[in-house]
């Protein structure tokens, strides 16, 4: 074969990319997908589960309303300063993002203390009955969710308060912003199921 | 590797640039680069030697049975090893071999048919083999210690439950499973990332090659589907460990719960193996038949439309759960409607063959096996979506026959044709073509002797998963015949790893394009550089090397040379976008990975590992996501050295 010809010169394309015009961005996705599938199915076990069975709770009351609302409240409304942190991150405004990623890493303490709240106030126990199981497996599986973006955003605001911030590090925020969101949207219809199912269905 | 790694890159850059590519993606000598390397090429190799070293063992289950089944009333193997034979079999050939060996394969060449200098993701790629490594060693080695699984493949509740599998035979088996399954998923991942974002210029969706689209689709199904069994296997896992009723009527659950969440993931896992192979068999049939592949937009709806039915058909394998008609109905439906896109693609291949000028050569020989072979299984298949038919033989031996047609016929094979056909490019040398051809016909005509005889055993009414059967039944005869072309298989594939292993030494030097293949990988040298490509080459067709033979190769110059540098292109169109960097060789996934072993295997014992061996698997993700020195400023730092103007240095990194 003959030898290549170079016809064009790529020495000007940007050296980092933001959102899906960045690798990170896909790697997200992905992650979101598999995560996104996973409460999916177990939120259809749930139906499932609940659509066999003769009465629904089982045998136990409802999970108190309150600090399930109360969560929910508080992680619909996170998403004004997280909003402001995406923004920040787009305009490169380092005082900002650092300002940001802190005040997100308070609310996800803040989520993860009424969360011990919820768990002790599901009515029932992973080993009480079908029931009892799938309702601690949506919301293990939520919390497990929780914490590891609540360590990625105390992490990311460690290394952000102790370092210059380079161009790409801003798309790390931005792409750490768009897994929050996430994390809002895929709680929601958690709420519904963990909270208003058995309302609706007894 | 073989003395032919220092070959001089085949596009004819000159020396100094290979020399200083070559040392930008290097990787430490010795032990410590040896685990860290991330090397796309590296990792797959591993990848692909460690499925088929699962391939053989799980051959040594099979032909175990095959000796237990040549007669009647044997006493050779007793009931209980029987059940962990059948379910080593299945587990290890589903699980660690036919998955994991296709997502290697791709692994090993989408960066190379897609013209990028890396995987996306390299580390998790990384990851992936450590994790898959180690969940494949603790299976074995828990069945070494007689705690191997025991109820078959799909372990069905409440047969695998607290109950009836007591000890910790099935929490091995579920352990497994999580531990394949984070596999694939890593690398699923990093491939779609692949395909999407790092295609070379000008090589829009429309030119991608058709293997790339078969790993773009698979990937999806194991985003999609994987879920699903971690979920089934996690409430298993937890029903035996801490009492959980996920899978037990007693207190409220439905016995068909994960019998609908394992072939949620069951069913599209056939063609997460088959997909890939499909994909092979479009880039062997176009090399040799010197024809560019008819109908190629036909055959990339019916790979995704493969993908998309293959979701809608799991209820297949429940039918004699007695579920209402009407779904009945619905997934008979769907079975028989799967068949319309793999029909396409066979006609496609076909058309393609009947215009071109074939070359019988080994890899071909394994597409034209595949395609009569598939055909079979594929019309037994049309048969079993049918109800009546299917209650008939359910749980027989013409189960047994069917799925063996298509995973045999409709992914080894073409697998065994794309090891023949892409060894040159990983090795440097060919393999031998007549020890190849020795290999082919006793591999193929072995297999239709083994497994023909089934379907026949299956309609006479010979169940599966028995470990003997009385004389009476009149079984012997063809179990016997079926037990003797087993062995005739084995030799057939004792044979290629022969040729394998003897070629990859000693085998002729095989050049950077030995087929005259049209795929981007051959413009590389066998085996590729490092950095596979040192310029990003210009796609302007399907069949760019073949476009390119009167006027040579187009690329684009410019990416970073010092520096690891990819190219980030386009979705639709691939234009370029922006450069990244590619990770170094690190140790992190290797560490991740054993604490993701330790927290596995933990949680098979007590539920508070989960809590405390979760905190080292932390710890080693921030010391694996804690950030590198920035590319932008790796990249200004080579900018300025050759002397760029301050203007262009800003325009690209701010």
């Amino acid at each position: 074969m003959k030898p290549p010809r170079v016809i064009d010169d790529l020495s000007n394309v940007k050296a980092y990319g933001f959102g899906f015009k960045s690798l990170w961005g896909w790697g997200l996705l992905g992650f979101m997908l598999v995560e996104g599938m996973a409460f999916v199915l177990a939120g259809g076990a749930y139906i499932y589960l609940m659509t066999q069975a003769p009465r629904w709770p089982l045998d136990s009351a409802p999970p108190a309303l309150l600090y399930g609302t109360i969560f929910t409240l508080i992680m619909i409304a996170s998403q004004w300063p997280n909003v402001r942190v995406d923004k920040a991150a787009h305009d490169r405004d380092a005082p900002g993002v650092r300002r940001g990623v802190v005040v997100m890493t308070l609310i996800g303490i803040a989520l993860m203390v009424v969360r011990a709240f919820e768990l002790a106030n599901l009515n029932t126990r992973w080993d009480q009955d079908a029931y009892g199981s799938i309702v601690w497996a949506l919301m293990v599986l939520h919390t497990v969710h929780l914490l590891a973006d609540l360590v990625d955003t105390a992490v990311l605001a460690v290394f952000l308060h102790t370092h210059p911030i380079p161009p790409e590090r801003f798309s790390h925020v931005e792409d750490n912003a768009s897994y929050w969101l996430f994390v809002v949207i895929s709680w929601l219809p958690l709420y519904l199921l963990v909270y208003w199912a058995p309302r609706w269905a007894s | 590797m073989s003395a032919v790694d220092a070959d001089p890159p085949a596009m004819g850059d000159d020396l100094a640039l290979h020399e200083r590519l070559e040392r930008t993606w290097s990787r430490p000598r010795g032990l410590w680069g040896w685990i860290a390397t991330t090397d796309h090429k590296e990792i797959a190799r591993r990848y692909i030697v460690t499925a088929f070293i699962f391939f053989a063992l799980a051959g040594l289950t099979a032909l175990a049975m095959r000796v237990q089944l040549a007669r009647p009333m044997s006493n050779l193997i007793e009931a209980d090893t029987y059940n962990q034979l059948f379910s080593m079999h299945g587990t290890t050939m589903m699980f660690l071999f036919a998955v994991p060996v296709m997502e290697a394969f791709g692994l090993y060449f989408l960066p190379l048919v897609l013209g990028a200098r890396a995987i996306a993701f390299p580390r998790l790629a990384a990851y992936s083999y450590w994790v898959y490594l180690a969940g494949g060693v603790m299976l074995y080695i828990a069945f070494l210690l007689n705690v191997g699984p025991e109820t078959g493949w799909f372990s069905y509740t409440p047969l695998a439950g607290p109950e009836y599998s007591p000890g910790k035979r099935t929490d091995f088996w579920a352990q497994m499973v999580t531990f394949s399954e984070v596999a694939a998923i890593s690398l699923a991942i990093g491939s779609i990332a692949t395909i999407m974002k790092m295609r070379a210029p000008g090589m829009t969706l429309a030119r991608m090659p058709l293997f790339a689209w078969s790993i773009l689709v698979t990937s999806f199904m194991v985003i999609f589907a994987m879920p699903a069994v971690m979920l089934a296997s996690s409430f298993l896992l937890s029903d035996r460990l801490i009492g959980t009723h996920f899978h037990n009527p007693a207190e409220g659950s439905d016995p068909l719960l994960w019998q609908h969440l394992f072939w949620f993931f069951g069913h599209p896992e056939v063609y997460i193996i088959f997909v890939p192979a499909l994909g092979m068999v479009s880039e062997i049939v176009r090399t040799f038949t010197r024809r560019t592949i008819f109908g190629y937009p036909l055959m990339v709806l019916a790979l995704v439309g493969t993908g998309f039915l293959a979701f809608g058909l799991w209820v297949h394998h429940m039918f004699a759960t007695g579920l209402p008609e009407l779904g009945n109905s619905f997934y008979t439906a769907a079975s028989m409607a799967i068949a319309l896109p793999t029909g396409v693609q066979i006609f496609c291949w076909i058309a393609t063959m009947w215009d071109g000028r074939i070359r019988f050569a080994t890899p071909m020989l394994y597409v034209i096996a595949f395609i009569v072979t598939l055909v079979l299984g594929g019309l037994t298949g049309v048969m079993l979506a049918s109800v009546p038919l299917d209650l008939q033989v359910h749980d027989t031996y013409f189960v047994v026959a069917h799925f063996h047609y298509v995973l045999i016929g409709g992914a080894v094979f073409p697998l065994l044709g794309a090891v023949s056909y892409w060894f040159p490019k990983i090795t440097g040398r060919m393999m031998s073509e007549a020890w190849g051809k020795v290999s082919f016909w006793l591999v193929v005509l072995g297999f239709h002797a083994t497994f023909f005889p089934m379907h026949i055993l299956g309609v006479t009414g010979m169940p599966r998963r028995v470990y003997t059967y009385p004389e009476e039944t009149g079984w012997g005869g063809l179990n016997l015949f079926s037990s003797i072309s087993a062995f005739i298989v084995a030799i057939g594939v004792l044979i290629f790893v022969i040729n394998v292993t003897y070629s990859w030494r000693r085998g002729r030097i095989a050049g950077p394009n030995p087929w005259d293949s049209p795929g981007l990988e051959w413009a590389v040298s066998s085996p590729p550089p490092r950095y596979n490509f040192a310029h990003a080459p210009y796609v302007e067709s399907r069949d760019p090397l073949w476009h390119a033979k009167d006027e040579g190769l187009a690329v684009m110059g410019g990416l970073a040379v010092d520096a690891r540098e990819v190219l980030v292109t386009s979705v639709g169109s691939a234009h370029p976008e922006a450069r990244e960097a590619s990770p170094p060789p690190s140790l992190w996934p290797f560490i991740a990975a054993m604490a993701t072993t330790v927290l596995f295997i933990g949680s098979i014992f007590n539920e508070w590992s989960l809590v405390w061996l979760s905190i080292p698997l932390a710890i080693a993700l921030i010391g694996w996501f804690w950030p590198r020195p920035a590319h932008t400023e790796l990249l200004a730092a080579e900018m300025r050295a050759h002397g760029e103007p301050e203007d262009k240095i800003e325009a690209v990194v701010k």
